[in-house]
């Protein structure tokens, strides 16, 4: 929180609302992490209950996602932040909008629980236990960077999402081949390759998360840049 | 349909390298300006290019120099008595601080706005018309257009067309700040100084003078001092933040408000404690 600077304000309330989003927004990110993984246990230990309460509780972030943004909208109507204050909203209202996807990609990892695999191809859930572990840790230290405000942290994991890429066009070779080797096997394997998709897209927008992490403390905006561009911040 | 490509939409905030304007770029040059009241300093080595035909803002708290540095530009600050200046300011490439400079000549060239509206006494047509008449022009003809012309800059004309020969003294806070820029324009200055233009305006008085202001600059080059901080914001293209007699930052508005290179900037845009 210290880098977020934000108890400093000549108004006590406008620091109180900054922090109050702020709150929200961590908040937020828990249970989207929770969603997360909860949608990877259960799809891991074929729990069909857990992934009915993934799916169950995904209105709990969008009412999140609307509330945040809510205050977001009230602090930029009252208050007309500038700088810093103008970028922690702005990567804030972002933010959460990638949260709230990322809820959404949970509930589809959560749905193919629910659709009955032959033990055959339990092991086609294996690979993507692996893919799935590797975007929760991602997810975990950007919520981390974000609480922290931590540009280092947040350039740090945003190259994860190379790892994840390279990942998954792994996975999806191995699921290629498996599909090639056994056309009957391909509604079973079509199910894992959208949750691996998922995880994809997850990976995808935790890499946003950082940037808005980056925009916020350097004032840069590094979407769309290369690597090289980001170093060049460090 | 007119199509909005991220290129177009770059078009619009087209950034002067205020470090490197070129001689046609810039209307006034300040050099190493400093300012004495008596003993204290009040302006401590300035120097900034302000450009054509653009809006410039000076921000900062109170006593950090503004309004005297705004007071500069048109030798104001000659009236009062303890004032050592040194350093120089440009207009034409000429030094406004030469000792042959005529001051009438400079004021003819830089108008100003003060924060309360001061008309004369006297009819609306007379008050736009007052600098003419100065200069020698008694002219019906060119007084009339004059008038009209200042008028309809000002925004004022539709409102006042009618009662032009009423007293001026009539006319509503913003009408009469509204005026007294008519009266400012209607010499054709190249430069208009407003201090804080609109703080004694209501929010829908201000709005006028600030669209006015946009208007404005693509006959002169305006120069704005202002305690409202999102007033800088909308109307300026340049933004200068001082503190203490210092000039803290200068750059182009966006940057400014956005991404402030100085952490002193940054608080005082934010409201936090310096």
């Amino acid at each position: 929180m210290d880098n977020l600077n934000i108890g400093r304000h000549i108004s006590g309330q406008f620091n109180e609302d900054l922090e109050r989003i702020i709150n929200h927004v961590m908040h937020m990110g828990g249970l989207v992490e929770k969603q997360l993984t909860d949608a990877l246990t259960s799809v891991c230990d074929a729990d069909e209950e857990l992934a009915k309460k993934v799916l169950n509780n995904d209105y709990q972030i969008n009412n999140a996602e609307v509330s945040i943004d809510d205050e977001c909208t009230r602090i930029i109507a009252k208050r007309q932040p500038a700088a810093g204050d103008l970028r922690l909203v702005m990567a804030i209202v972002k933010t959460i909008t990638d949260l709230e996807r990322i809820g959404d990609e949970a509930g589809k990892i959560a749905n193919v629980t629910l659709e009955s695999l032959s033990g055959k191809h339990k092991d086609l859930l294996s690979n993507l236990d692996n893919l799935g572990r590797h975007v929760l840790e991602f997810l975990q230290v950007t919520l981390d960077a974000f609480t922290r405000m931590d540009f280092d942290a947040a350039v740090t994991a945003h190259k994860s999402d190379d790892r994840i890429d390279r990942e998954y066009e792994a996975l999806m070779r191995q699921l290629m081949t498996y599909m090639m080797e056994d056309p009957r096997s391909i509604p079973q394997v079509m199910s894992v390759i959208w949750s691996a998709r998922a995880l994809e897209r997850i990976g995808d927008r935790c890499q946003n998360i950082c940037e808005y992490i980056i925009y916020f403390v350097k004032g840069k905006v590094v979407r769309h840049t290369t690597p090289e561009d980001l170093e060049s911040l460090s | 349909m007119i199509s909005v490509t991220p290129k177009n939409l770059s078009e619009q905030n087209v950034k002067l390298d205020l470090n490197n304007l070129s001689p046609e770029q810039v209307a006034l040059e300040i050099k190493n300006l400093d300012l004495y009241y008596g003993n204290k300093q009040a302006l401590q080595n300035i120097s900034m290019s302000i450009p054509k035909g653009q809006v410039t803002a000076f921000i900062g708290p109170s006593g950090c120099g503004k309004s005297t540095l705004l007071r500069c530009i048109n030798r104001m600050n000659d009236l009062v008595d303890s004032c050592k200046i040194e350093g120089q300011i440009n207009l034409h490439g000429e030094n406004i601080y030469n000792k042959h400079t005529d001051v009438a000549a400079l004021r003819r060239k830089v108008g100003m706005v003060f924060q309360r509206p001061n008309p004369f006494p006297k009819s609306i047509y007379e008050n736009v018309v007052y600098g003419l008449r100065i200069t020698g022009e008694n002219n019906r003809r060119v007084l009339d257009e004059a008038v009209e012309k200042s008028l309809r800059s000002a925004a004022l004309w539709n409102e006042v067309k009618d009662r032009l020969h009423e007293s001026a003294l009539g006319l509503s806070g913003g009408q009469q700040q509204r005026l007294v820029i008519a009266r400012a324009i209607a010499i054709e200055p190249e430069v208009l100084l407003l201090d804080e233009p609109t703080s004694a305006l209501d929010p829908i008085s201000t709005l006028t003078i600030e669209e006015l202001i946009n208007d404005l600059k693509k006959q002169f080059t305006v120069v704005i001092v202002t305690h409202n901080m999102q007033q800088a914001a909308r109307v300026s293209d340049q933004t200068a933040f001082m503190y203490m007699g210092d000039l803290i930052e200068y750059s182009d508005t966006n940057t400014l408000f956005t991404t402030p290179m100085k952490k002193k900037t940054e608080d005082y845009i934010t409201g936090r404690y310096g």
